[in-house]
């Protein structure tokens, strides 16, 4: 095994390897970062570490400089001679690659400064931007294990279980069950004389939610602690993570951990000398966003369609393979490690009245600040929105929050000051979920985002049960027409009958839950469904069969000079004109793929 | 040829029921798509009716019975890149590509596909060929993504 490097060092870069910044080259900066500190003779003073997502994807690619926590940003290739010789040779930071807020002057040089760090507080992704997450010794040295070696000889299973209850601890997959709760059902459950299980749910299908890869990607031995706690407390001796096959990253971050806490007797025969016996296999999705759900998780898990069956019995009681098992989803086993170390008074002073500790939040969208944060429960969705996120791009107007994914549902500008938790959320019609939060602006139509998630919902419904998957067909046929300028009058009574008939009588949580965006957009949406029926118009012009595309011949000429960039970019053939003459759209040919009005550069094209 | 393979894939799991997903999988990362042959061969060698062998095969998205492009575009239809745009870049692949979504092109150099979230959502939309992501693509950028692929 790797030992650690004890070599002291004068700097730590820490480039971040998360998979958005490495789609933007971070791996090219790490290399030209080490190339130019050899050649600058730095090698024996500046060290060059990849570190796991830092959060602050829309900056990419991401370095900070450790010790004094300065933030650079965007960097390319060609910045980092300069930037080796001014700051790591002759200590002099270079402003020009720093955070510089949109409309500001003056660059943020000091990451803990900038508004999308300020707000939030680390317990789940305590180490991020921290280790380097294929080093088990960096997990070590901050504090890893620590709380496993605490449970495993100062404390009973019952306590371990005792002080989970007390944290507050919730399950942060989206049911937002007590986790302490769930341990003591599955540690009570009779085994008949066979094993106990322990799950880690990482099929993180909600689209527009990437925490649980985040923290897979980052720091997999707070997961792998997490899960040996849960193992102890009640019993098990095998466990298992699921994991999308679509993050292989993560699966093979994890693949390393397992290996390197096996090499440490973290994990295999009498852990830490205890007498205790467990491991952790890893078990590779295979793209069914059903599969999120519990016992359709298990079934796949066993080999099995990923199919859900009824409830009860519950995994606490008949679970793998009809096994008593306990299953928690990454972000929640990420906690348990803390609130072992820190103590259950400790985490439940953070968070509300009944939703204790922090949440992560992949924040997306129509959003300045794109990236995953982690805050306290009960921060106001305008906190998040506006301070952290840095508000919406392009001055444009703030429509509604989307949270809880699929099964969630919108939430108005209006409830900006809504503060967040279990209980809130689920009271304006949405929930938590997993943590997606897709921000919509003005240029977002809502009947077209419900139509999206029941198209969702339709593709990835098993398919076992009636309701889901003959429902979400007609809800989704019925959205479809309506975005097409083809919606009947009665279109919204029928949309709304359908709706609570799923939410009675599907199988699982998947079809309850997808009726949600539809519900919520009409509840607070209405007026944009009737529009798009009565005058077939579609308000944000993203129904595309309702727009119509024009080019002010006045602009085009005068302004534009007739530059022909849309008739070059029309792969329909429906502009006619040339360099230096006023176009026009052939409306007969108009395929309204709008790409003239995306490339026009004078705002000649129009869209009605 | 196919038989040894298969064997090789298998023998790295437990020979049982439970290993049949994992065996899939590395069989379509090794072919790219599941041959026919393949599948008998899994059959055969883990004590699985065919049915069943089928039954996961289409069941799971991962899985696919044609083969797939030299250079397969997925591209990204999450939330973040809806609201972003996905659907007509999608449109623009179509277009460019003379495919429609779930199709592979004639001279098997192209696939077209759609994902549901490949977690890159801070580079919305996002469009991935082979192991390259592409982010903040727009469907004037589609033609120059492609060019880096072609012939």
């Amino acid at each position: 095994m790797e030992k650690a490097n004890e070599k002291a060092y004068r700097l730590h870069l820490m480039v971040c390897a998360g998979t958005a910044c490495v789609s933007n080259n971070s791996f090219g900066i790490k290399d030209a970062l080490e190339k130019e500190i050899n050649k600058q003779g730095l090698e024996d003073e500046v060290l060059v570490v990849t570190t796991g997502c830092n959060g602050f994807c829309e900056r990419g690619p991401l370095l900070v400089v450790q010790p004094g926590n300065v933030f650079y940003q965007q960097l390319e290739e060609k910045d980092i001679p300069h930037l080796v010789e001014e700051h790591f040779l002759k200590g002099r930071p270079v402003k020009k690659l720093m955070y510089k807020p949109p409309k500001e002057k003056s660059p943020i040089p000091i990451l803990s400064d900038i508004n999308f760090f300020k707000k939030q507080v680390l317990i789940a992704l305590r180490n991020r931007g921290l280790i380097d997450p294929e080093k088990i010794d960096e997990y070590i040295a901050r504090d890893g294990y620590s709380a496993l070696a605490k449970a495993l000889t100062e404390m009973e299973p019952k306590q371990i279980i005792n002080e989970v209850k007390d944290s507050g601890l919730r399950g942060r997959g989206g049911g937002g069950f007590p986790t302490g709760l769930k341990w003591e059902f599955v540690s009570k459950s009779s085994t008949n004389g066979q094993e106990r299980y322990i799950v880690c749910n990482g099929d993180e299908g909600d689209p527009g939610a990437f925490m649980d890869r985040s923290i897979l990607e980052a720091d997999p031995h707070a997961v792998i602690e997490g899960m040996i706690i849960g193992a102890k407390a009640i019993g098990a001796s095998k466990g298992f993570v699921y994991v999308r096959n679509e993050y292989p990253l993560a699966v093979s971050r994890l693949i390393k951990a397992l290996e390197q806490a096996r090499g440490y007797g973290l994990l295999g025969k009498d852990i830490l000398g205890s007498g205790f016996d467990f491991d952790i296999k890893i078990v590779r999705g295979a793209g069914a966003f059903v599969c999120g759900e519990e016992t359709a998780l298990m079934a796949s898990i066993e080999g099995r369609l990923g199919e859900p069956r009824p409830r009860p019995p519950y995994p606490a009681e008949k679970g793998l393979w009809d096994n008593p098992t306990c299953i928690n989803n990454v972000e929640t086993w990420a906690n348990v490690p803390v609130i072992i170390n820190r103590s259950a008074d400790w985490y439940s002073n953070i968070g509300t009245k009944t939703s204790k500790g922090t949440k992560v939040f992949s924040l997306v969208g129509k959003i300045n600040n794109t990236g995953l944060v982690e805050v306290p429960m009960g921060i106001t969705l305008r906190e998040i929105i506006e301070d952290i996120g840095g508000g919406i791009p392009d001055g444009k107007k703030f429509k509604a929050v989307q949270t809880g994914g699929p099964s969630g549902g919108c939430i108005p500008a209006k409830n900006i000051d809504l503060p967040i938790d279990y209980e809130s959320l689920t009271e304006v019609g949405s929930m938590m979920g997993s943590g997606g939060m897709v921000v919509m602006d003005e240029d977002t139509c809502m009947v077209d985002v419900a139509k999206y998630f029941i198209s969702f919902t339709q593709n990835e419904s098993c398919g076992k049960c009636t309701p889901c998957r003959e429902g979400t067909k007609a809800m989704y046929e019925i959205l479809d027409r309506i975005t097409k300028g083809e919606g009947k009058e009665e279109d919204i009574d029928l949309l709304e009958d359908l709706a609570k008939s799923i939410k009675d009588s599907a199988l699982c949580g998947l079809g309850n839950t997808a009726p949600n965006p539809v519900l919520t957009t009409l509840k607070y949406f209405k007026d944009e469904y009737e529009i798009h029926i009565k005058e077939k118009k579609c308000p944000a012009h993203v129904c595309r069969e309702l727009n119509t595309y024009t080019i002010d011949e006045k602009t085009c000429l005068d302004v534009g000079h007739g530059c022909d960039l849309c008739r070059k970019n029309c792969s329909a053939n429906a502009i006619s004109g040339e360099t230096k003459t006023a176009h026009q759209v052939i409306q007969e040919k108009c395929i309204k793929c709008g790409v003239c009005y995306d490339v026009c550069r004078f705002d000649a094209v129009k869209v009605k | 040829m196919t038989q040894e393979i298969i064997t090789e894939i298998i023998g790295k799991y437990e020979p049982d029921q439970s290993s049949l997903i994992a065996v899939l999988q590395d069989v379509q990362e090794h072919f790219g798509y599941l041959p026919k042959d393949a599948l008998t061969d899994v059959s055969k060698e883990l004590d699985v009716p065919l049915s069943r062998v089928l039954s996961l095969a289409t069941f799971y998205s991962a899985f696919s019975l044609q083969p797939k492009g030299k250079h397969p575009v997925h591209v990204c239809m999450g939330t973040a890149c809806h609201v972003r745009g996905a659907q007509p870049v999608l449109e623009a692949f179509e277009r460019e590509l003379g495919i429609k979504d779930g199709e592979t092109s004639e001279d098997l150099e192209f696939s077209l596909d759609t994902v549901r979230c490949v977690g890159c959502c801070g580079l919305a939309p996002v469009v991935m060929v082979g192991e390259d992501v592409h982010g903040k693509i727009s469907q004037s950028k589609v033609s120059r993504v492609t060019k880096k692929y072609k012939k």
